[in-house]
Order: structure tokens, then sequence, then C-alpha cells
């Protein structure tokens, strides 16, 4: 791994080198809310934030997505694909939504590759900025990872006062500093330092921990378990969980059509709702909410590590902040590995 | 990157047999791929499966109703029930449509060689078998006794009148039929499928139950069979999800960490016993 240092007043000439050649996406602020969004300048970034309300999922994979269009009907045609290939940075993205497209990449890599998925993230180089402020529910430390880790992105800043400590972890990282050097210097021991001790005081800051010991066969055994009953009484199905989560990946295809235009999209689904998985028969294999809320804790839990070795969750707590009656997955994976079975 | 498996190829509807009437009306569909290449390539193996798609109205999941023995084009067979099938109801010979595929698991026609197979199925289920009873009986020295059972409400619920009277008229089959209510003219055996099961009493020895048909059915044979000295792993069902991706992607039709598109929709009962989740 390559070690800089980057002043701070040399973070906007940064980010202008980078948008000589690359698209750029940043933290933005909009009516108090940050998000990620194209910028035309550095000026429009805001870093004063702990994580974005929204994960960046969506800039690998769209909420809504046009897969090819075509001219329906029964004697239709079919258009090739377009695939956006442009290179792209994601400034300022946390440790732990970058994590996340590692986990997503499985999915998108399995047996058949989703070539919109990875066409964009082929081409995006991940900037990413460590957390030294995490938020109230942030437990990415309980899930083998750090507020400042660089495992997940392709450079990682990390703020050590005058300067940021930079960290270049992959050959596109490589790519997009080869023509920096008149801003990046080598890093000192001292630096390294500073780094770890920002990266300490940060980890301490979380003070929410999920107990993940053993879950995957403890889950097993709790399937039947009433408890699930219980955690899903509260649930009111709304699925805002499911999209402001950084991995979930469900989707549905649906044709959208005039009477001489039509494309095959593909949206974000929400495993929450019982026209998920409703069959043409009327017949549906969970018709309860236990059954929905019990589902979206496995897929993370225990259907993911048994199939990818990984848990699907990055500890961002986007989901305990959102939801609406204060459903707390950190909680809920905890008492259940309590759970007698 | 390799091909996009999101996009189907074009195929044109040569030929459309209706195997049911009524409110719920079956019909087959014969389907010849527009490029020659694509047809060549196709090659798939019975149990499995393909996305079919109307521009317009969107994908269904169908199990391939064909043989792959028949190498110039593919069938499937559908039932009227959602949006999809009923604009593909109402389409006519010549009309296009979308392929893509062939996905999921296969049953294990060369495990089995050597086998008695036991067919047994019911309504629109026999679409998946009708790929595997043909694909043995067009390799018909590799496998040992074949008995086809197969069920419907009545004598006008039955699918594939006229190849079930062709595979009558071997002796090297032994054909099944059946329906659930009496009916004049109606020689062969009345009541639920299991039961016919129960009569044609086929050996497990050196044997291989394969079901498909409504869940209430596969239920019942799968008991019948256990009282037949059948263990769980000479007993295979397929199952059916909600799907829309057929890639294992899109996530709704897991049960447990498996995907029936991916995984299935081929399984055995042994496996089915293991698994913990809703179906």
């Amino acid at each position: 791994m390559e070690k800089f240092v980057l002043p701070k007043d040399k973070l906007t000439a940064f980010i202008n080198e980078i948008s000589k050649k690359y698209k750029v996406f940043a933290p933005v602020e909009n009516k108090d809310v940050i998000s990620f969004k194209q910028i035309k300048k550095p000026s429009e970034i805001n870093l004063g934030f702990s994580n974005s309300k929204v994960p960046p999922k969506e800039l690998m994979f769209g909420q809504t997505e046009t897969l090819f269009k075509f001219t329906p009907g029964t004697k239709g045609k079919i258009d090739p694909a377009e695939i956006p290939d442009k290179k792209t940075v994601i400034f300022g993205i946390r440790p732990c939504d970058a994590k996340s497209y590692a986990i997503l990449d499985h999915v998108f890599k399995d047996e058949y590759e989703d070539p919109y998925y990875l066409t964009k993230r082929n081409n995006t180089v991940l900037v990413g900025l460590s957390c030294t402020q995490p938020a109230v529910n942030c437990f990415c430390t309980s899930l083998d990872d750090s507020p400042a880790s660089a495992k997940h992105v392709d450079i990682l800043l990390t703020d050590i006062g005058d300067n940021y400590f930079v960290e270049v972890n992959s050959d596109k990282g490589k790519q997009l500093t080869k023509t920096m050097k008149t801003l990046l210097k080598p890093a000192t021991e001292g630096d390294g330092k500073k780094k770890k001790t920002v990266e300490k005081k940060a980890a301490e800051t979380i003070t929410r921990a999920q107990k993940t010991d053993g879950i995957v066969d403890k889950l097993d055994d709790i399937f039947e378990n009433s408890f699930w009953k219980n955690i899903a009484m509260r649930c009111l199905g709304c699925g805002t969980c499911t999209y402001l989560c950084p991995t979930c990946h469900c989707f549905d295809i649906q044709d959208e059509t005039t009477l001489t235009k039509g494309a095959r999209i593909r949206v974000w689904d929400n495993c929450m709702h019982a026209e998920y998985t409703l069959q043409a028969s009327g017949y549906n294999p969970r018709p309860e909410r236990t059954n929905r809320v019990r589902n979206r804790v496995y897929h993370k839990y225990n259907y993911y590590p048994k199939n990818y070795d990984i848990i699907a969750c990055v500890g961002c707590g986007r989901c305990i902040d959102n939801c609406p009656v204060d459903i707390d997955i950190i909680d809920v994976v905890t008492s259940a590995g309590e759970v007698k079975a | 990157m390799k091909d996009n498996p999101y996009q189907p190829w074009l195929a044109t509807i040569d030929d459309i047999r209706e195997e049911v009437g009524g409110v719920r009306p079956i019909k087959t569909f014969r389907l010849t791929f527009q490029d020659k290449n694509i047809q060549k390539n196709f090659t798939y193996l019975p149990g499995q499966c393909t996305m079919i798609s109307l521009l317009g109205q969107g994908e269904c999941f169908f199990a391939i109703s064909s043989s792959p023995t028949k190498k110039d084009y593919i069938e499937v067979s559908v039932m009227k029930l959602g949006k999809v099938t009923t604009a593909l109801h109402e389409c006519e010979p010549g009309d296009v449509v979308g392929v893509r595929g062939p996905y999921g698991n296969n049953f294990d026609v060369d495990g089995w060689q050597g086998k008695n197979l036991v067919f047994i199925g019911g309504g629109i289920g026999q679409a998946p078998l009708r790929s595997l009873i043909n694909y043995v009986v067009d390799n018909r020295k590799k496998y040992g006794k074949l008995d086809v059972i197969y069920g419907a409400r009545s004598s006008k619920d039955l699918s594939y009148k006229q190849e079930f009277a062709e595979l009558e008229k071997r002796k090297d089959v032994d054909v099944h039929l059946s329906i659930d209510v009496a009916e004049d003219g109606w020689k062969k055996f009345v009541d639920f499928v299991p039961n016919n099961l129960l009569k044609v009493k086929p050996s497990p020895k050196n044997s291989i139950a394969i079901t498909c048909g409504p869940p209430i059915m596969i239920k019942f044979v799968i008991q019948n069979l256990e009282k037949l000295g059948f263990t769980d792993d000479q007993i295979f069902t397929t199952l059916e999800m909600r799907m829309k991706c057929g890639i294992g992607k899109c996530g709704r039709c897991n049960i447990g960490n498996l995907y029936v598109c991916k995984d299935g929709p081929v399984f055995s009962y042994q496996q089915l016993k293991n698994i913990q989740g809703e179906r």
C-alpha cells in the first residue's frame, strides 16, 4: 500500500485533478440531507457529515435502471442494451458503504455476471473518507470492519489534522494518483501513527455492539421460534429498512411502454411487501409479516453467510435510524443469539 | 464480460396446441429462435426452465416441456393465469416472443440410467415431466421399467392427450391415467393421483420416483411413496416460486439459502426435508 499526505488546502486541487478524467460523485447537502450527487465543482461537496441518509448503492445498482429498449408487441424487436461505462470516482464514500459493494459483488458476479452493475463497478474508483465521528447507531466494528478501514476502497483519506493521510490500496488507486505527485507528499511514520490514533479514537466512539458469534448456526436452530412473531408484531411492513440498506439487492423487472416504444426496466423491490412473493395462482409462500421479517434477517445473517461466507450487513445503522417503529437490527440479532432453542 | 443475461433472444411461435380448455386453459407453444445459431446452441436437459417474455407485457419463468432430443424447437406449456400468461394465450402462430435461458438444474438423466422410473404427474405439473418422459423414451434402452402415472380433475383437463395415446400403444411403457370424478365412457382409474399410485404399486427396488403437480397432490404422493418403501433419496420433485431474473439475483424465489431458479427447480425429497424456509 502506498502512503501519502495531502495538505488540506490542496484538497480542491486534488478533486479538480480527478475531475479532469472522471465523473465525480460526492456528498452534497440539500435541505439538511446529505446524499451522493454528481458534482461540477469541489465547493459543492460537504464533508461535515457522519454518513449520507441514503447509501451510495444506487450509483452501482440504480433504483430504476433501463435494461434495454424495444418495440412493443408480438412483432416487436429488441435494441441492444446501452450500458454506461464512463470512468467515475465516488469521493467521500465511508468505509462501511464501500464494504457494501464488496458484499454486493458476490451476488452480481455469481454464476451469471450482471453487466449493468459490473460495468459501473469496474469503471468506478472509490476514494473513501474515514469516519472520525461515527453516528449513534453505527456498529461496523461488530462486523469485522473499522471506521477507517482502507480494505474496500481504492484510496482512503483520513483527516489527521492539517493533512489528509492518503492510503492507496489498488491499481485503480495508483492510476488515479499517478498524476498528483505535486499534491501528495510521502507520508512519514509519524503521519501513520496519527492515522492509527484517529482510527482508534473513532472506533472507541462507537458504543453500540452486535453479537454475531455463531449467529449462522443459532439462526438455524430458532427458525420456528415465536421470537420472530414478537419482532414482527411491531413491523409496519413499510420497507424503509430495505430501501436504505446498502446491501439489499432485491429487484423487480417491469416493461414500460407507450404505443410504439418500450423499455424493460429494473427497480428496487422490497421483501417486506406481501406482493413480493405472491404467485399468479394467489398462493403466497410468505403471507405473514413474521415470514417476511424473519426472511430479511436470515437473508443477511444466515443465507448470505452460507452462500458467500460473509454477513450481508455493514453496520451503517441506517435501518435503525429510520425505522418508524424502532426495530433495531443490533438488538434483534443480539437477542436472537440468546433465545433458547 | 459475457453475454448480457437479461437480454432475451427473439423466437417465433410456430405452433400453438390447446391442451385444456375451460376457465384455466393450458396451451403448448412451439418456439424457434430467429437466429439459427442460437437454436443450435440452446442446449438443455429435462427439468430446466426458460424465461419467456412478451415485449411490453413482461416475463415469466416456465419449465421447458419439450425434450432436448427434439433439437429444432423448444416448447413451453402455459396455464392462463396472470398478466403475461393471458397475453401469451392471445398470441397466434407467427408472433414473436423473447426467450432467455436455459436456467436451473435438471433431472439426473445420466445418473438414473439403468433404473426403473416412476413418473407421477397432476394437471399442469406434467409439463417438466413431459420433457423427461419424452427424453427417456427417446433413449429407451438406457432405462429400466417405465411407469407413467398421470391424472387430472376430468378427462377434459388431461394435457398431452395425443402423446399419451401414442405412449399407451408402446409395450415398453406402462401408462396409468386417472380422473378425479367418474365420467360416462371413462374406463380407466377414477380417484386422486396418490391413490392411483397405490394401485399401480411400483416397486422401490432400483427405482426413482419423480412427481410434479399441485402441492397437495405432491404431499400425498410422497406419503404413499414412503408407504411403498421408497426412501427420501429416491423421490424427486420440482418447485416453483415467483421469479423475476431467473439467475439468482432478484431475491424472491429463495427457500432458505437456495434459489429455486438457480439451485432448483429439481430437488430430492431428502434435500427438501433439510431446507428450512417457506415454500
